[in-house]
């Protein structure tokens, strides 16, 4: 099991300063990820979820302890290793859905690759089959404008996904959706956990996420108080 | 990247057409300034060239010195030798005689009686000689209100506001009272032969024009002349020519201890013509960098609010692995599209505007009745090959430079707050 750790994370610390004295957002946090685990950060604000999801995606550093990404540190990545690491490794889904609303559907997923000097047929055939994983072929030419909210976080998914990257960190996906089209989204990303081995790793408090996860880590106050695995997890 | 960028550009209307129309804005006041002032200076120097300083100029030391007062008594001897000299030695230039002198204009009555009299600037030229460029070098054709060119010695050309002060017209006898250049009285009397306008104040005002053959007779002048203008062959004042000129013939003529030996003087060291020509040299240098100054304080600001929209859309990039300097790449990138599409814009239409304004000019003469300064009365504008890029570069520059500054707060971004910031 150890073999296959892709995040290992061991005695995290982070603080920030607040005034004279400082907010301890991790708090001697340990914890690894297993390569195609479908696992849930969950917990109260403040409980350091997303302190913890910038880290592993390397957009932030330790103040203490070590976490390795890819067998990778992530305190001794350089910006552009960590710009790197990003490009190709991790994928990102953000609560509203951040699409860049000039470009089309085909151009926001074609987006990430753009980055990895891929050829252009390399990157159609890319695209077409992240647009199919979500159910996206039709709207190929929609701007976003044109797109219902469960169709952008579809396309999203499409965009952090089209690079097949190994990890894909999730910030409460489905805030802004409606039940229905965060099970749908759900659903999709669970499918492509199965297919693809794509480690996901979410931060939420929505029960309809908690559902879908194999593995849920409840955090408090920067501490794990339970990392329990889920044995029937919704499909 | 690059036609993903474009795509991008050519979309977004906010992210595009307002700093294409501030560059082209800015460029085109540029290229049409430029040009306006250029053919403004251009004419003003060449107008002076061609009535009063010649490209270059000879004349005897002493009267240089009291040139306002055109004292015949020191004016230059043997002309016709020196002349010759000066033909023979810079036969790319063309050179001539004129005689300037001051008087008193009288109209008789029918009986001979004066009816009217006024001071009068005489100038004389070679309006008779078959060949003579004179008349078409001081647009004389072109300037006759009335009446026609001298055609035989004994006639006068007037202005035309002299004619309607003193109420005379074609045909009629003036008598010019004035000295020889001996200091004896002199008087002559001539016939209308036409009225002059030149539409400039400092060229009407008070002007006689007669041969400069009648001059030479009646002021006691024979193979004498108030200076020797030279002009190059091919009508452009040529500075380093004209330098090379005078420094050769100063070094062979002039004569420290005597005032009247000749001396030349160049186009820019007479009525500090050479401030202007300077100031004509250093306008578009002035332009262009108040141009880059404004335009680039103006883009920057652009470029920070597009910056404040775009907040979400760098947030997005950064997650998505792109470098820093990469985004402010290709913001400099797009900043070049930018630049470059104003740029051609702003230097076609300013283009477009010098060619009108070359073309038809603006017709200042109402107002120029009391301009005492030899300027061209139609303001026109001079199209040049420096005006293709004068604008051109500076658009550019300016966008990159405004777009830098303002690109430079992605590098102030912190990765650790994309996700609460991409939130919202």
């Amino acid at each position: 099991m150890e073999n296959h750790s892709i995040i290992k994370i061991e005695n995290l610390v982070k603080s920030f300063p607040v005034g004279k004295g400082e907010f301890i957002a991790l708090d001697n946090l340990s914890l690894g990820f297993q390569k195609g685990e479908f696992a849930g950060l969950v917990g109260p604000s403040g409980s350091g979820k997303t302190t913890l999801l910038n880290i592993i995606g390397s957009l932030d550093t330790p103040s203490q302890g070590k976490v390795m990404v890819l067998d990778k540190s992530v305190s001794e990545l350089t910006n552009r290793q960590s710009a790197q690491l990003r490009n190709k490794h991790i994928g990102f889904i953000f609560q509203t859905f951040n699409l860049l609303p000039v470009y089309n559907v085909f151009e926001n997923v074609e987006f990430a690759l753009l980055l990895q000097k891929m050829s252009a047929t390399e990157r159609r055939k890319a695209v077409m089959d992240a647009l199919e994983w979500v159910g996206l072929t039709e709207k190929v030419k929609s701007r976003p404008s044109m797109l219902s909210g469960g169709e952008c976080q579809r396309v999203a998914i499409a965009r952090s996904m089209v690079k097949r990257p190994e990890i894909v960190l999730a910030d409460e996906p489905t805030a802004n959706l409606d039940s229905r089209n965060s099970h749908n989204i759900l659903q999709t990303m669970k499918n492509l956990n199965r297919e693809l081995k794509t480690t996901f790793i979410f931060a939420t408090h929505d029960e309809k996420v908690m559902q879908y996860l194999d593995r849920i880590i409840s955090l408090e106050d920067g501490k794990v108080l339970k990392d329990e695995i889920v044995t029937d997890p919704k499909n | 990247m690059i036609k993903f960028i474009f795509k991008g550009v050519i979309r977004d209307k906010s992210r595009s057409l307002i700093p294409v129309i501030i560059v082209s804005a800015g460029v085109f006041l540029t290229v049409f300034l430029s040009s306006y002032f250029a053919g403004v200076f251009g004419d003003m120097i060449d107008l002076s060239a061609r009535f009063t300083t010649g490209h270059v100029k000879v004349v005897t030391k002493a009267y240089a010195e009291n040139e306002d007062q055109m004292p015949l008594d020191l004016a230059l001897l043997e002309v016709g030798s020196l002349k010759t000299q000066l033909n023979a030695a810079y036969p790319d230039m063309e050179w001539v005689e004129r005689i300037h002198f001051g008087g008193l204009l009288d109209v008789p009555d029918e009986n001979g009686e004066t009816r009217a009299q006024g001071p009068a600037i005489g100038t004389a030229i070679d309006l008779l000689s078959p060949g003579s460029t004179e008349i078409a070098r001081m647009s004389i054709q072109e300037s006759i209100a009335k009446g026609s060119i001298p055609s035989k010695p004994g006639e006068a050309l007037i202005s035309e506001g002299f004619a309607q002060k003193f109420a005379v017209s074609v045909g009629d006898e003036i008598t010019i009272f004035g000295s020889t250049m001996n200091g004896s009285m002199m008087f002559k009397t001539f016939i209308i032969s036409g009225t002059l306008n030149f539409g400039n104040a400092f060229l009407d005002r008070g002007a006689v024009f007669i041969d400069l053959r009648d001059a030479q007779l009646a002021l006691d002048m024979e193979d004498a002349s108030s200076e020797i203008l030279g002009y190059f062959n091919d009508g452009v004042y040529n500075d380093a020519k004209a330098l090379q000129v005078m420094e050769s013939f100063n070094s062979g003529h002039n004569v420290p201890e005597d005032e009247f030996s000749p001396q030349m003087m160049r186009l820019v060291d007479q009525n500090e013509l050479g401030q202007y020509l300077s100031l004509a040299e250093h306008m578009s240098s002035i332009f262009i960098l108040v141009f880059v100054m404004a335009m680039s304080i103006v883009l920057w600001n652009t470029g920070l609010l597009g910056g404040l929209r775009r907040y979400s859309e760098y947030g997005i990039r950064l997650a998505l692995g792109e470098e820093k300097k990469h985004i402010f790449f290709t913001t400099l990138l797009e900043a070049a599209i930018i630049g470059i599409i104003g740029s051609v814009f702003g230097t076609l239409l300013g283009l477009a505007g010098a060619y009108y304004l070359q073309t038809y000019g603006l017709n200042l003469t109402g107002m120029m009745d009391n301009v005492g300064m030899m300027m061209p009365a139609i303001l026109r504008s001079k199209i040049t090959p420096e005006l293709f890029y004068i604008g051109f570069f500076p658009g550019v520059i300016a966008t990159e430079f405004g777009n830098a500054l303002a690109g430079y707060a992605i590098y102030k971004r912190k990765t650790s707050r994309l996700f609460k910031e991409l939130e919202v």
